[in-house]
């Protein structure tokens, strides 16, 4: 008997793969990022089943709910009309499928024949969130100063650049 | 065959690597061939997503600390900074040449 833990892994894996398919291939621009969204929560799920949950709450809140905002209306400001003028062409498929598939076989055959060396698991926590915020004020405390300044200066520079010019 | 379905059956360090994988290939896919800028900046979200999925599986079965969960966090903040600037910056190309297809782009200056 399949047992449920590998049910509910293989369904988050689809749902992934099958999302981010759609948003590869998809001809509408509209569709491709709302399928996105659910490659999003599928990702948020096999993070869960990783043992992160810090982090699935974390691709939850920065992906679906400012990353993908943040598409859309780009998504929305970019396109005449959104019925007529919002499909997206492709290039150049063939090539790029045969480098795809080759670049996913070498990935792919890599991971297989590397013994990784599986030394254990992660222990189980109640949450992994206050342990992370010790690393981050100890070990990781100059690279968490440093990506707030870049956070700031992100955000100061996309309004800058967004910004219209007065005429 | 009898392998194989018990590997199936028993998701571990490979699952994810594969899917991760397959992530990568699916996003460098959408960034080769897509025309529209938009279009090329979802691609990157999958893979930035894809090397997220391999810190974190990493972290779970071969370091065992939580080291690749904060690497994963810094991950998600740049994305988060390169999202914003480079919407900004398509905004702006758009205002300009009135077309976000990347290969009409292709002045500095007019």
């Amino acid at each position: 008997m399949i047992d449920l833990y590998t049910v509910l892994f293989y369904v988050f894996m689809l749902t992934t793969l099958g999302s981010a398919s759609i948003v590869v291939f998809s001809k509408n621009i509209v569709r491709a990022a709302f399928a996105l969204l659910f490659a999003f929560f599928g990702i948020a799920g096999i993070y869960v089943f990783l043992l992160a949950d810090f982090i699935a709450v974390t691709q939850v809140l920065i992906y679906v709910g400012g990353i993908l905002v943040l598409i859309l209306f780009g998504v929305m400001l970019t396109n005449r009309q959104i019925n007529v003028d919002a499909k997206t062409g492709t290039v150049q498929t063939l090539p790029a499928i045969v480098i795809t598939a080759a670049i996913a076989a070498t990935l792919i055959g890599i991971f297989w024949s590397t013994a990784w060396p599986l030394s254990g698991q992660l222990k189980m926590m109640d949450n992994t969130a206050s342990d992370i915020g010790s690393l981050l004020l100890s070990k990781y405390l100059l690279p968490f100063e440093v990506a707030s300044v870049v956070l700031l200066v992100a955000l100061l520079g996309a309004a800058m650049i967004a910004r219209r010019e007065k005429k | 065959m009898e392998e194989l379905i018990v590997w199936l059956r028993h998701p571990g360090l490979n699952h994810y690597l594969i899917l991760s994988g397959l992530l990568f290939s699916l996003g460098l896919f959408a960034v080769l061939t897509r025309r529209n800028a938009i279009m090329v900046l979802m691609g990157i979200e999958l893979i930035l997503n894809a090397a997220n999925i391999n810190f974190i599986a990493f972290s779970r079965y071969v370091t065992t600390t939580l080291d690749g969960h904060v690497v994963a966090i810094f991950v998600i903040i740049l994305a988060a900074a390169e999202a914003a600037i480079a919407l900004a910056i398509v905004l702006n190309i758009y205002q300009n040449f009135n077309t976000v297809n990347v290969d009409e782009i292709n002045k500095l200056k007019d």
